[in-house]
């Protein structure tokens, strides 16, 4: 009697699983299909599901519409963001981790709220601070606004991995007569180094997917990949197909990184409120 | 235990990291506070002056900053108890034991919505949404509904970033709870699921109390996401038709980057600023007080 219900259930199940998949992947799959389209073909109504793929939307936008300095630019901020807030987060989360201070839970308090300021706060003061400082429309600009997020998870995370090392490896080495600079560059670093993994995954994937700073601090020069889509959008012959093109380049990248660190984007994205 | 250091050292340590989120983090906020308390539009520089609180009376006593909180709120109120409601479902699928693969392949799909740059989901509903070229559109044809006008009529844009919201943020809420539900000791769920029959009971009884901290992050995170939403409805409607989806991010930016009314855009940021920490206090001092 009850295996056959047992069957039913687990192929129910199974076409709930396929059904979930399919919500998550199909904006996916329709992105990349459309920019293979000619905007001939994706301007087909009702939209077409077979027809034949051409690059030349991509060969489009990277060689001529400057997508392609734009997805440079976008590394070099997201890179170069992810290095500093490495640099200047571990030895903060080692601190954290270790020492016993006054005023600690104020301090990891402070780091973590920065998760819940909006970007749409600091974005006009630092507009009119970095045209003082003639940092206007220069990756450094956007380099250090983008600390605001990519510092407190790298803190946050690394935090964690530090106070999951044992302490007896640190005493033994602090007996030894070792400095603290010391047991934290030459034995809990290279034991952390899961943790720096994962926070410069998720460092870098939040820079690169930023937008309302890059639209307002850079411009031209310094302009990312995410403002330079939405240029596309101003005028009125939309380029469906060169649209997608772009916003693959954009994806494709970040879903990577997001697939490598799959099990700790929640983690990542909640800052601490979930474990 | 930790270690008792010299306070030096826990400067060295701790002073980069400080001084660097101080300088990006606070003094931008103290420059905004600043501003907001002068006249200072970037076209008309010259009439600059200090105005004392008169652009909090303005954003106070203002429609348009109140439309746009109430559309943000309204936002809230539609999207996340679908989230919440699809989520839970989608976490207790996984959560149940076999088909191990295909629910590992689930969950590396879930993974992807929330990783997509925002922007990117905004021109995705462009294309997709499309009255007369979208795929959405064609798909409603087949079950015989005519085509929707999802991006040119205000109700219509509006329930189209709603749609959008949820397709990006349920999975996350799907894994939030998921990560609740394996914190249930086995134990106790096996002793129950023998006990009784009704799925619903267990759910109510046994993994509902081990799921209201997830709940409560859930609700907070999605608060202060909800109020930060700029990326997508600015890429997908540029926050329009006529301001349906104008939401509070969006008429910040608007104020400050096509009005350059910047004493106005950083007294309404501030402003809402100060209602993003009032939520999140609330929401903490109104669930734990229930599990404590």
């Amino acid at each position: 009697m009850a295996a056959p219900i047992q069957r039913r259930s687990l192929w129910g199940e199974a076409f709930l699983l396929l059904l979930i998949g399919l919500f998550c992947v199909f904006p996916f799959y329709w992105m990349v299909t459309t920019s293979l389209k000619t905007q001939v073909v994706a301007l087909e109504s009702p939209p077409v599901w077979w027809f034949t793929p051409t690059l030349a939307n991509y060969r489009e936008v990277l060689f001529v519409d400057k997508v392609g300095p734009a997805l440079i630019n976008s590394v070099i901020v997201a890179v170069c963001t992810t290095a500093l807030a490495v640099g200047l987060g571990t030895p903060a989360a080692y601190a954290l981790a270790r020492f016993e201070f006054r005023g600690k839970t104020d301090l990891w308090f402070w780091f973590i709220t920065n998760r819940f300021v909006s970007p749409v706060v600091l974005a006009f003061p630092v507009f009119l601070i970095s045209r003082e400082l003639g940092l206007r429309d220069t990756h450094l600009a956007l380099i250090l606004m983008y600390l605001t997020f990519t510092l407190p998870i790298v803190i946050w995370i690394c935090t964690d991995q530090f106070r999951s090392i044992p302490h007896e490896l640190d005493e033994a080495a602090l007996l030894e007569g070792a400095s603290q600079w010391r047991i934290f560059r030459s034995i809990c670093l290279p034991l952390a180094m899961p943790g720096v993994a994962v926070s410069s995954i998720l460092s870098f994937i939040f820079s690169w997917n930023e937008l309302l700073f890059a639209y307002i601090l850079a411009p031209k020069a310094a302009k990312t990949a995410p403002a330079m889509a939405v240029t596309f959008m101003e005028g009125y012959d939309v380029p469906y197909g060169k649209i997608m093109a772009t916003s693959t380049l954009i994806v494709v990248p970040v879903l990577i990184f997001a697939l490598l660190a799959s099990r700790h984007l929640v983690r990542g994205l909640t800052m601490g409120a979930v474990k | 235990m930790s270690f008792r250091v010299p306070r030096r050292t826990i400067a060295a340590f701790l002073g980069p990291a400080v001084a660097a989120l101080a300088i990006v983090g606070i003094v931008p906020l103290l420059y905004a506070v600043w501003k907001s308390l002068h006249y200072f539009n970037l076209t008309k520089i010259a009439q600059q002056r200090f105005v004392g609180l008169d652009n909090y009376g303005a954003v106070l006593t203002d429609p348009v900053f109140w439309q746009a909180m109430g559309r943000t709120a309204l936002l809230f109120a539609i999207a996340v108890p679908v989230q919440i409601a699809l989520g839970l479902v989608i976490a207790l699928v996984l959560h149940r034991p076999g088909l191990s693969f295909g629910k590992t392949l689930t969950r590396l799909s879930l993974v992807l919505p929330m990783a997509t740059t925002y922007a990117v989901v905004g021109l995705l509903a462009q294309v997709m949404l499309n009255q007369k070229y979208g795929v959405i559109n064609q798909m409603l044809g087949w079950v015989g509904i005519d085509a929707i006008n999802f991006i040119g009529d205000p109700t219509n844009a509006f329930i189209a970033v709603v749609l959008w919201d949820i397709w990006q943020w349920t999975p996350f809420v799907a894994l939030v709870l998921l990560a609740g539900l394996s914190t249930v000791p086995p134990e106790i769920e096996e002793a129950a699921k023998l006990e009784t029959r009704s799925n619903w009971t267990v759910l109510r009884h046994v993994q509902l109390p081990f799921l209201i901290p997830s709940l409560v992050a859930v609700l907070i995170l999605r608060t202060a996401d909800t109020l930060k939403l700029f990326d997508m409805p600015f890429t997908m409607t540029r926050g329009g038709p006529g301001s349906a989806t104008e939401f509070i991010a969006v008429l910040i930016e608007r104020v400050g980057n096509r009005q350059f009314d910047i004493g106005m855009a950083a007294a309404q940021s501030i402003i809402m600023l100060a209602i993003t920490i009032i939520l999140a206090r609330l929401y903490i001092r109104l669930f734990y007080r229930e599990v404590r």
